[in-house]
């Protein structure tokens, strides 16, 4: 058992490490480095982790055996996904973060006196203020994860799917769980706590199923971000400087990430992450597509447009991947080259 | 006059946001993807919630309802740590062998 001053020093190198890991992923000289700074970040977190609880007894076995169990499901999915699934990959993984977050929080709900939080019945004010916002972001990213990866599995149509007064419903759902937080905090019943948890899985849900399809990266990258924001909720309430540091990071990060890939794209950010108004601005642009058709020719016509053009422009898309057409791309540019 | 724990935790939470804000800037488009992948691995940095939430314990049982939230907790997190980090590794093997090509 190592004290907690100790373990705060480690959990501050696993946040350097971490920092670092995002830092490398930004280049593609340092990518690699960086992928392995988090790892080395992450073995760090765990084991010291285990140092700090320090409670060596049978329960640590079976810590251990769930940390297996688990590792060698995430193993196998990620070398027998095909690269193309990337994107839903990503976003599945998302909606585990985002469940742990929600039983973690549950945990110290049920527990807590184990975590120094006070009594059940009882348990400190802040303390719940910060596991329900902790709980409410993870189911929040839970459920917008798991339609995020129907979406992009194509299990669910990737065209948004709007009602009337869905804003209108979204805005109450979001006044409901402040309120049930508010009642949470004043009585300390459960059954708060519980619906509070039901209606932010059902605003993931409903924050999701308008987007489109195309925004899923945005809205992947976003849904991260907040799982993020969940960590650090829950580290304020566990106290732990490690969850508060790297959700902190995750979540700031995270939000960038879908600033900078939504300006790639061109869509405004605060459309896309507010769900249905970007339904309004897809519509729009299916009607600008109806005025300019999309011209498509079979390869002999293709080929015979290209010998003629004096320049042209390539536009790889997801059809390319699917397709696995880069290298045929690539030999199509050297001989367009040579003319 | 005692500065409250919170404050500082606070602090370190804010300072960590403005980190985060700055170092993912000046990202190459190319490796969106990759740092999405990585930043989600990181997020499983939970992971250490569910372990303390996994030990702790007031009695003597150790599979209190409150610990088994811990342990389904660490399993959802592991999937995420090794999926997370080597669904990573392989995306940036395919960024290595382009390179390799293109040279």
């Amino acid at each position: 058992m190592i004290s907690a001053n100790l373990s705060a020093i480690f959990y501050l190198i696993s946040g350097i490490l971490f920092i670092l890991a995002l830092r490398g992923l930004s280049s593609p000289e340092t990518s690699r480095q960086g992928n392995f700074f988090g790892i080395l970040g992450m073995i760090i977190a765990i084991t010291v982790t285990f140092l700090t609880v320090g409670n060596f007894s049978t329960a640590i076995n079976y810590v251990l055996l769930f940390l297996v169990i688990g590792g060698a499901i995430g193993a196998f999915i990620a070398f027998k996904i095909p690269m193309t699934a990337m994107p839903e990959l990503v976003a599945g993984f998302h909606s585990l973060v985002g469940l742990a977050a929600v039983f973690v929080a549950i945990s110290a709900f049920l527990n807590p006196q184990a975590f120094n939080l006070g009594l059940p019945g009882d348990i400190k004010l802040a303390s719940l203020i910060e596991m329900s916002i902790g709980a409410a972001v993870g189911a929040i990213t839970f459920s917008g994860s798991i339609i995020a990866f129907l979406k992009l599995r194509g299990i669910m149509s990737g065209s948004p799917i709007t009602f009337i007064g869905q804003h209108f419903v979204n805005l109450i759902l979001g006044i409901s769980i402040f309120v049930l937080i508010y009642y949470l905090c004043t009585t300390q019943s459960e059954s708060f706590f519980w619906s509070m948890i039901a209606i932010s899985f059902l605003i993931g849900v409903l924050l999701i199923i308008p987007i489109g399809g195309a925004d899923m990266p945005v809205v992947i990258s976003m849904l991260n971000s907040y799982s993020g924001w969940a960590a650090a909720g829950i580290g304020f309430t566990l106290e732990n400087t490690a969850l508060i540091i790297t959700g902190a990071l995750v979540g700031s990060s995270g939000a960038i990430l879908s600033y900078i890939m939504c300006k790639g794209m061109n869509r405004s950010f605060f459309s896309v992450i507010l769900g249905g108004f970007g339904g309004d601005s897809t519509t729009s642009k299916e009607k600008k597509k109806d005025q300019k058709p999309v011209k498509s020719g079979n390869a002999e016509d293709a080929a015979f447009l290209l010998k003629n053009a004096s320049s042209v422009i390539i536009v790889p898309g997801y059809g390319m991947a699917v397709a696995q057409a880069q290298h045929a791309l690539r030999e199509m540019v050297d001989a367009l080259k040579k003319k | 006059m005692e500065i409250d724990p919170f404050i500082f935790r606070f602090s370190i939470f804010i300072l960590s946001i403005f980190v985060g804000y700055y170092v993912v800037w000046s990202v190459t488009p190319s490796l969106h993807t990759p740092l999405m992948s990585v930043t989600n691995a990181i997020s499983s940095v939970i992971i250490v919630g569910a372990i303390i939430a996994a030990l702790a314990s007031s009695s003597n049982n150790i599979f209190e309802t409150s610990n088994i939230f811990g342990f389904l907790a660490i399993v959802l997190a592991a999937v995420n740590i090794f999926g997370g980090f080597l669904v990573t590794q392989r995306m940036l093997q395919m960024y290595k062998k382009k390179k390799k090509d293109k040279k």
